[in-house]
């Protein structure tokens, strides 16, 4: 159906023109699951884009043919490929939000599609966008007809998004990681719904992503890219079982399923120690929060209770809405609770409010690291200048010392010296992690909070921060509190499990106990949904 | 991409800027010409701007470029001269609003609630009034001086770059980077002043640059209309207000001059905007 060859396209960027896809041969048959699986800047966006040429601005496709059906995509004029968006090949995004008109109900949005590639007349309109709707297993269609797409949560706006691309029943879909934004279980639903909706139309689907667990577990055929160029296909199997090439090897290993262990990410990785546990470091006793909301208060957390020993691991596992994230923020005293009392060696951490907790001796002992490492450095501030923040307020340093140790930081997060003078967007993602977690290291403090520190990285990018992460644990005897909605990275750094959800902790327990027989039905939906291994 | 150092950085940062946006190049020329007229102007001008002499009303010629105006002045002389004058205004007014829309729009975005509502609300009565006559008016009631011309101006420019600051303070007050800082130990005071507010600066930027532009033509409308500086000063406001007499009679040097000069400090300030921008966002660094 679809058959790309030779295809290079070229960027003309401020350093020069730069090579973003190298010669790629490419071909997906009738009603076949393809999935292109590579990291950021390995060009498979790139691809995608270059089949219905809606490159960025500066790209360029400098050769190669792209053939669909009979017809040659790259001559075609852009008449033609406005008549083959949409109704013949269809695309959805990363971010389903983004792709969604803001000011527009969802049902108009659909009813536009379809009426732009006259599949609907003015009358029929808007039952086929309804039925549309309901084909996207959306309950109560009529109703959400007229939602607007900040009215509905992620996964609804991606199942919109996919009703938009389906509306006129493409032949060909291609979707570029179109679960990325979004919460495992929804992950699950979403994927299982574009899987159901591909058998019964006999559609072809192009899958970009960078998890190869959840592209095995999907597609019928796999390639894999790396540097603009494909290092390797085959199916999800014979990938798994006898990857060939050696990056397809680090792919494999880097991808986390349950049941692997920490050291097993990296090739040829090493188990570090886990530090004795000592006396209880941290207690949150019956913690409450509640928020003013337009609708009167929200209770953001109902009573959250558990204990970590010095030299733990507690992984807050829930999804977005549960209040993990509001538990780690008060535990970091960045905001306030509504009741409750943390305390931190047997001292309540709640007796200074959070706007004066920035002069207090324990600030330099509760430290955090963020989950998302590009919008926690300042842009305007070198790596080096990053790391010495804390330094300069907490740390008690002179010039030279602070410089010292802003280098032995870096050393220990094992980022090369020479990047210390870069901007934070001169540096790549899991250079800014690092940054991030050596500024948080930097008044060594004893509780370290993880705030799904490697959710925005690459799988073997999180494979090595996870892995520093255990090092570092064992060699500086520090106190973990990991944030997640990702089990199968939970599982492989935690020894203790707290399943959070509405405002709860609705399971806790040892990591083991929790993830081989969970007590309550929440942790098996969620561990239902983390793609299987594919052996 | 090689790890140069911090000064390094911005001077060739700079070059980039320029080489990128011929525009910008000059714009920095142009810009480099009034800073010229403007410190040595009036030492190397041929002529007395202030000396009258006989040969009055003189078309343009190979001894007086500009023309002569009712007095028999240098038109050429007057017009170089006046740039200094214009110059303090506007970037003296520029500068003060500035600091005070800076000092606001930090206090209303962080802080929000009731201060961001007495400050918001303030401001926006100010703008309610018609700017120029608010002008007319603060020079009136403060009285007829060219400091005075320099507040009325800085007072009616203060909105915009409050709303500027504020907007773009709002936005990152929860930002990642701005926990990390309090989380290293950072004041409220701190964290707005050094880790907030260096981020709205490409905005303001461009907004620097319009207002140059709209100070200069305020100044040169309050003369015109006979507040702030007064004849003899040579000033191009007053300048294109006596022309305007002779214009009807012929003698039209005397109001365009000044008035193109005028024309090329706006243009050459609204030409700086985007690159100026460029300079002060550090994302557009490799």
């Amino acid at each position: 159906m679809l058959r790309i060859a030779d295809l290079r396209v070229r960027f003309a960027t401020r350093n020069g023109p730069v090579d973003a896809v190298r010669g790629i041969d490419l071909s997906l048959g009738n009603g076949e699951t393809l999935g292109i699986v590579g990291e950021s800047g390995s060009g498979k966006s790139v691809t995608a884009f270059s089949i219905l040429r809606i490159l960025d601005q500066g790209g360029e496709i400098v050769s190669g043919a792209v053939r669909y059906g009979g017809m040659d995509l790259r001559q075609a004029s852009e008449r033609d490929l406005n008549d083959i968006r949409g109704r013949e090949i269809s695309m959805i995004f990363q971010n389903p939000r983004a792709a969604l008109n803001p000011i527009r109900k969802v049902g108009h949005q659909i009813e536009d599609v379809l009426r732009q590639h006259a599949q609907a007349t003015r009358q029929d309109a808007r039952a086929k966008a309804i039925a549309a709707l309901e084909e996207v297993q959306i309950k109560d269609a009529a109703a959400r007809y007229h939602a607007y797409p900040f009215e509905l949560s992620g996964g609804m706006c991606q199942r919109i998004v996919i009703a938009l691309a389906l509306a006129c029943r493409p032949r060909l879909l291609i979707a570029d990681e179109p679960t990325t934004s979004l919460d495992v279980t929804t992950q699950k639903t979403v994927m299982d719904l574009i899987r159901t909706l591909a058998r019964d139309r006999k559609m072809g689907v192009i899958l970009i992503t960078h998890d190869l667990g959840l592209a095995g577990q999907y597609c019928d055929r796999l390639v894999v890219m790396k540097d603009g160029q494909i290092v390797e296909s085959g199916t999800p199997a014979d990938l798994s079982r006898a990857p060939t090439h050696p990056y397809t090897r680090r792919l494999v290993a880097a991808t986390p399923h349950p049941g692997k262990k920490l050291h097993q990410l990296v090739v040829d990785g090493t188990p570090a120690p886990i530090p004795a546990r000592g006396e209880v470091l941290l207690s949150v006793r019956d913690v409450t929060k509640t928020y003013a909301g337009k609708s009167g208060p929200v209770d953001a957390l109902r009573g959250v209770s558990f204990d970590l020993p010095q030299g733990g691991c507690l992984g807050l596992v829930g999804e977005s809405g549960s209040g993990k994230s509001t538990v780690s923020s008060i535990i970091a005293r960045l905001q306030d609770a509504s009741g409750g009392d943390v305390l931190f060696q047997g001292q309540s951490l709640c007796d200074v409010p959070a706007s004066r907790f920035s002069r207090d001796p324990r600030r330099p002992l509760i430290q955090m690291v963020f989950q998302d490492a590009t919008d926690s450095l300042n842009p305007r501030q070198t790596a080096s200048q990053a790391i010495a923040e804390p330094l300069r307020r907490l740390g008690g340093l002179r010039a030279g010392a602070r410089r010292d140790r802003v280098h032995e930081l870096a050393e220990q997060v094992g980022l090369p010296a020479n990047l210390l003078t870069r901007l934070p967007h001169q540096l790549s993602g899991g250079q800014k992690a690092r940054v991030g977690i050596a500024r948080a290291l930097a008044v060594s403090p004893r509780l370290l909070i993880l705030d799904e520190p490697t959710a925005a990285l690459d799988v073997s990018i999180q494979a090595l921060v996870l892995n520093l992460l255990a090092d570092l644990r064992h060699r500086l005897d520090l106190t973990y509190l990991f944030v997640s909605h990702d089990l199968s990275v939970v599982q492989m750094l935690c020894d203790t499990v707290a399943v959070m959800r509405r405002g709860q902790i609705v399971e806790f327990g040892a990591t083991e106990q929790v993830l081989n027989t969970p007590a309550d039905s929440y942790t098996r939906q969620l561990l239902d949904a983390v793609p299987q291994p594919i052996v | 991409m090689t790890g140069t150092t911090q000064s390094h950085g911005f001077a060739s940062h700079v070059g980039h800027v320029m080489r990128q946006n011929p525009v910008t190049m000059i714009a920095f020329g142009m810009l480099g010409l009034l800073v010229f007229c403007a410190v040595f102007g009036p030492a190397l001008v041929p002529h007395d701007p202030l000396a009258s002499g006989a040969r009055i009303l003189q078309p343009p010629s190979g001894e007086h470029w500009f023309g002569t105006d009712h007095l028999g002045r240098d038109v050429f002389s007057r017009v170089i001269v006046a740039t200094r004058l214009d110059m303090v205004i506007s970037v003296g007014a520029v500068a003060l609003s500035f600091v005070a829309g800076a000092i606001l729009g930090c206090a209303a975005g962080y802080w929000g609630g009731w201060p961001d509502a007495v400050i918001s609300r303030g401001l926006d009565m100010i703008m309610a009034f018609p700017l120029f006559v608010l002008a007319m008016g603060i020079v009136a009631a403060l009285g007829n001086t060219v400091e005075n011309v320099i507040y009325a101006t800085a007072v009616i420019n203060t909105p915009f770059y409050a709303r500027v600051v504020r907007a773009e303070v709002n936005i990152r007050r929860e930002a990642g980077f701005v926990q990390a800082a309090r989380l290293a130990g950072n004041s409220d005071l701190r964290i707005v002043a050094l880790h907030i507010f260096p981020n709205a600066l490409p905005p303001m930027m461009v907004q620097v640059s319009l207002n140059m532009g709209w100070a200069v033509l305020n100044a040169a409308g309050l003369s015109f209309i006979g507040l702030g500086v007064r004849p003899p000063t040579p000033e191009w406001g007053i300048m294109v207000a006596e022309g305007a007499n002779y214009i009807i009679s012929g003698e039209w040097w005397l109001a365009v001059f000044p008035g193109l000069w005028l024309m090329f400090a706006v243009f050459t300030f609204n030409l700086l905007g985007d690159g100026l921008r460029d300079i002060v966002d550090p994302r557009q660094r490799r």
